[in-house]
């Protein structure tokens, strides 16, 4: 047992570090999250950036102290730029002996390791599958272990409350998060803030998450149990005013800003879904802003109410995950008939069938891409981080519109949950979004009668007169009527896909996000590894390796340019992703290049070193 | 919209002129003729009808109207039906779909708009068979029957699509027929009435398929025992001049009887507004040989309408929260880096 000794004397020595990784982990009923995400709120508070990753159970409740019971929750905050939440924690918080089996080969070797010694009991230990304390055995030398009785001291502090003793424990996230605050030097103020807000209307309940989170800060001080204080400064962000914001969030204030841009009404029709339902909940507040929400009885029925207002000219938009993204299917389809504008948010989480509900994956590529039946192109978007989420919403709502075209725009597990800083944007910085709506009939050659320039097809609000029209499944022609004219139909089909295709023309061509042209490596990614991809590249080249690195957020139509880099790159381009090789399928093919996948599907998002390794074993191969 | 005076329209205004691909003989002409006479004497502009269906022959329908329209997914009308009606409450959103679309494929969604009293009017063409796939058996056809699909016979029970559309809770639930013209196009002109989800059950033939299937009730010899009109405030008299009658038992039990000058004190008095569905249950569940078929309506109550319930939340959120963009990006903590 390598247990720490109080500091002696004096006050305890300050050391300013770059970064911090936090691993929190307890029963998912011990307030892991909500602890994580006070934490990461109160850092990006002070000024640091700040990246998180949110792991919990599928279960609601499980079983306490059990390994699959375990929740978690990783941040990193520093002074500098960081991307992703850190490969390896600075200090681990473990509630309980499953928490810490769990979580320790996440922890540094030399790392900080609380634990919550009340609650490694013979029975939990038992649980965690633990013949002995391992806070008596060997196996935590190396590490700097602070076992604290969290629990007791939590009971104490609250000793002069009516609460039962159920309440008083559930405070016991508090205790610990007040000690993370003293060893890392931040400010109480705005999670008492927060705790006023929230338990507003229960007075007692803020007042007695107060004491604790102070009985944790003077706990750490007056037993002096740690023998660095940190403290991490603030990062040097471009000037603005930020927030705190995850991906799911990011994505329902885009339906706002789209709402306010266009002038439409946002129509969001969803069917709950890990780890999407959180864009239902938060949409739901919108009304104000000009967003309906509709909680459909599947859905096929979210996305048909979602199709059925924007033939009544408003934007319907839904959300889901991959279960939900196949059911949608058929009515794609309907959707690439009928042209109207269609927003389809796909929330990805690990799969086939309900798979890994709670853990992410983008292993929904393929569907996105191609899983309808017939010729049913749509364009394919997807968001690089949790502040993306807003940008692409509102890029997949324009091109919607101004394309007359559903678009998909795919999310995952990760950005969905991860939280960061976001500059905040100024209304009038956003561009407007606008929309036509035919409304004469003398200019009115027909329902498909497509822009020249776009190829879009005339949108026309029911109660305009002198437009009834009549819109479905079946091919039409120009003029809209049925037809099962054999050349219409494939000329139809083939405008359907020129209308996509020339989408490229709309959207910024391929560029590299980090290094040159003449490197020896290039990275390539999609979606929510751009920041593990991005953070390994800077790494790579500070230690002086030729590496660059290239982000897509369009997958259909890809963007121009695209061919010339990856011809350019053939054989020495490397494509992380978190599926068996879905990009990197479609590239190879498309561009007949050769690229080497990094294939991860764990749940989980990739670790900066992993990308890192295998960057420098091909430079080394390549040599 | 046009504030104009609503045009008076003639039947043939709601004429898309599209040639119509039905069957020749088909119950769905009838259908069509008494929709298009019903619309035109509405008072209500051709632009304002959004007509909304799923496949099958009878989901061809809107293509045959000239009115705003979706020819949409097998057994999802109703969904899109419900987006149009929440994005724009004024619009007079029509569902047309048949006993497969809206009870097989389509159920569920078809419960939940009646459930939710969506103010959709909604035409089941019941067949009791699937026309557009050549004829197999539906969730209408009678057990035992033997189609493409069940050479040996269907094994499966039927549902009575009244009763489905009442234990959803639907509001306004009637049944009529292709071959009534006048009381269809009175049904259609209830419906249309009614504030929140209507349910119309109207028996068609399929003269290809399943032809006849409604021949007991729409024969002009077999009516006369096989249909009783509902009429409200009037006892359930049927027959020969009236002669027989619809009674409780009080052990909860119709039976029919010979009318005796209506002093049976157990006599069915037709009421469609009693606010408890179980007159309507049961009458939906009368059939022959043993009972005439209930046309007419069934049940007829106010309840809130779900875009209002849904136009309402908005209403009040817009004028007791804030409607700043800027103030919502930012939410309730920032901090600015200089
Ligand atoms: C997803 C899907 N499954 C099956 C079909 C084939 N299909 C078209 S219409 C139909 C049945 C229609 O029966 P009904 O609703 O009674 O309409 P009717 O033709 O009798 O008017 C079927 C099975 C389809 N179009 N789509
Ligand atoms: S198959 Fe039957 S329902 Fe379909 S059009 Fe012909 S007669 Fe009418
Ligand atoms: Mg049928």
């Amino acid at each position: 047992m390598t247990s720490q000794s109080p500091s002696q004397g004096g006050t305890t020595p300050r050391q300013r570090v770059e970064a911090a990784i936090i691993r929190l982990a307890g029963d998912s009923g011990d307030g892991i999250q909500l602890t994580g995400s006070r934490m990461s709120e109160t850092s990006a508070l002070a000024g640091n950036d700040v990246a998180t990753l949110p792991d919990y159970p599928a279960e609601i409740r499980a079983p306490a102290g059990t390994l699959p019971g375990v929740s978690g929750f990783q941040l990193q905050f520093a002074s500098k730029s960081v991307l992703t939440p850190g490969d390896q924690a600075d200090a681990l918080v473990a509630f309980n002996p499953a928490a810490l089996r769990v979580n320790l080969s996440g922890l540094k070797q030399g790392g900080i390791l609380i634990v919550n010694s009340d609650a490694f009991d013979a029975n939990n230990l038992r649980k965690a599958g633990y013949d002995h304390s391992p806070l008596e055995g060997h196996e935590l030398e190396g590490f700097r272990v602070y076992p604290v009785g969290i629990t007791s001291i939590t009971r104490q502090a609250l000793e002069q409350t009516d609460l039962s003793l159920r309440a008083k424990d559930r405070c016991k996230n508090f205790f610990a998060l007040g000690m993370l605050y003293w060893l890392y030097s931040r400010p109480l103020e705005p999670t008492l803030e927060w705790l006023r807000r929230k338990f507003a209307s229960q007075p007692e309940l803020a007042e007695a998450n107060e004491k604790v989170l102070r009985a944790g800060y003077n706990y750490a001080e007056t037993a002096r149990i740690f023998q660095t204080v940190y403290e991490v400064a603030h990062a040097p962000l471009p000037a603005g005013l930020y927030r705190s914001l995850d991906g799911n969030e990011a994505i329902a204030l885009a339906l706002a800003a789209v709402a306010h841009q266009s002038g439409l009404q946002v129509f969001l029709g969803s069917y709950p879904i890990t780890p999407a339902s959180t864009v239902l909940h938060r949409a739901g507040r919108l009304k104000a802003h000009g967003v309906a929400t509709f909680q459909a009885e599947d859905e096929i029925a979210a996305v048909g109410a979602a199709l059925g207002a924007s033939f009544a000219g408003a934007l319907g938009v839904t959300s889901t995950s991959g279960p939900g993204l196949a059911l949608k299917g058929e009515m794609l389809g309907l959707a690439v008939m009928m042209e109207l504008p269609l927003l389809v948010i796909c929330v990805q989480r690990g799969g086939p069938s309900t798979g890994l509900p709670t853990k992410t994956e983008q292993a929904d590529l393929d569907i996105a891409l191609h899983g309808r039946h017939g010729e049913c192109p749509m364009p394919v978007l997807a968001a690089a981080s949790p502040g993306d989420c807003f940008h692409m919403v509102f890029e997949a709502a324009r091109l919607a519109i101004r394309h007359m075209t559903p678009v998909i725009l795919l999310s995952d597990g990760y950005i969905a949950n991860g939280a960061e800083p976001f500059r905040v944007p100024a209304p009038e910085d956003l561009p407007p979004i606008p929309v036509h709506f035919h409304t004469d009939p003398e200019t009115f050659r027909g329902a498909y009668v497509r822009d020249a320039a776009t190829g879009a097809r005339p949108w026309v609000r029911p109660g305009t007169p002198g437009l009834e029209h009549r819109v479905g499944g079946l091919e039409k022609d120009a003029q809209g009527a049925v037809s099962y004219d054999p050349e219409n139909h494939e000329q139809m089909v083939r405008a359907r896909a020129a209308k996509i295709e020339g989408i490229e023309s709309d959207i910024p061509p391929a560029s590299l996000e980090e290094g040159e042209a003449e490197d020896d490596l290039l990275i390539v990614g999609w979606g929510s590894t751009w920041g593990a991809i991005t953070q390994a590249t800077r790494e790579l080249r500070q230690q002086g390796l030729k590496v660059s690195s290239l982000h897509l957020r369009y997958l259909q139509p890809l963007p121009g340019g695209l061919g010339e880099i990856l011809e350019q790159h053939s054989g020495r381009i490397l494509l992380p992703e978190l599926n068996r090789g879905q990009l990197r399928e479609v590239l190879s093919a498309r561009y007949g290049v050769t690229i080497e996948g990094l294939q991860k599907v764990q749940g989980q998002p990739f670790r900066v070193s992993e990308i890192k390794a295998r960057a420098r074993k091909m430079l080394e191969e390549t040599r | 919209m046009s504030s104009d005076p609503v045009p008076t329209y003639k039947k043939k205004d709601f004429s898309s002129g599209l040639e119509v691909r039905w069957c020749p003989g088909c119950g769905d002409y009838s259908i069509l003729n008494a929709v298009q006479t019903a619309f035109a004497a509405m008072g209500v502009p051709r632009e304002n009808f959004v007509i909304v269906s799923g496949i099958g022959c009878s989901s061809r329908f809107p293509y045959y109207m000239d009115t705003y329209g979706i020819h949409g997914v097998h057994g999802r009308a109703p969904t899109l039906a419900t987006g149009i009606k929440l994005a724009r409450p004024e619009l007079d959103v029509w569902v047309v779909t048949g006993d497969g679309d809206g009870l097989a494929i389509g159920g569920n969604h078809l419960i939940h708009a009646m459930r939710r009293n969506v103010g959709l009017k909604i035409l089941m063409f019941n067949n009791r068979i699937y026309g557009l796939t050549k004829g197999q058996y539906s969730p209408t056809s009678e057990q035992g029957k033997v189609t493409a699909s069940t050479p040996l016979g269907s094994i499966d029970p039927p549902f009575q699509p009244l009763s489905v559309a009442l234990g959803a809770g639907a509001t306004f639930v009637a049944r009529t027929a292709d071959r009534f013209g006048k009381h269809l196009q009175e049904m259609i002109r209830r419906a249309a009435c009614h504030r929140g989800a209507a349910f119309i059950e109207v028996l068609q033939n399929c003269n290809i398929f399943n032809n006849g299937a409604w021949g007991q009730i729409t024969g002009k010899q077999e009516r006369i025992d096989n249909v009783v009109y509902l009429e409200q405030g009037q006892p359930l008299r049927f027959g020969e001049e009236g002669r027989r009658a619809l009674i409780l038992e009080e052990c909860g039990q119709p039976r029919a009887v010979e009318w005796n000058d209506g002093g049976d004190p157990r006599l069915i008095v037709h009421d469609e507004t009693r606010p408890e569905p179980s007159m309507a249950f049961l009458l939906s569940h009368l059939a022959p040989p043993e009972f005439p078929l209930p046309l007419g309506v069934l049940r007829d109550v106010p309840a809130p309408a779900f875009e209002d319930l849904h136009h309402e939340q908005i209403r009040r959120a817009e004028q007791s929260e804030s409607n700043d963009l800027a103030e919502l990006l930012a939410g309730p903590s920032t901090w600015t880096i200089e």
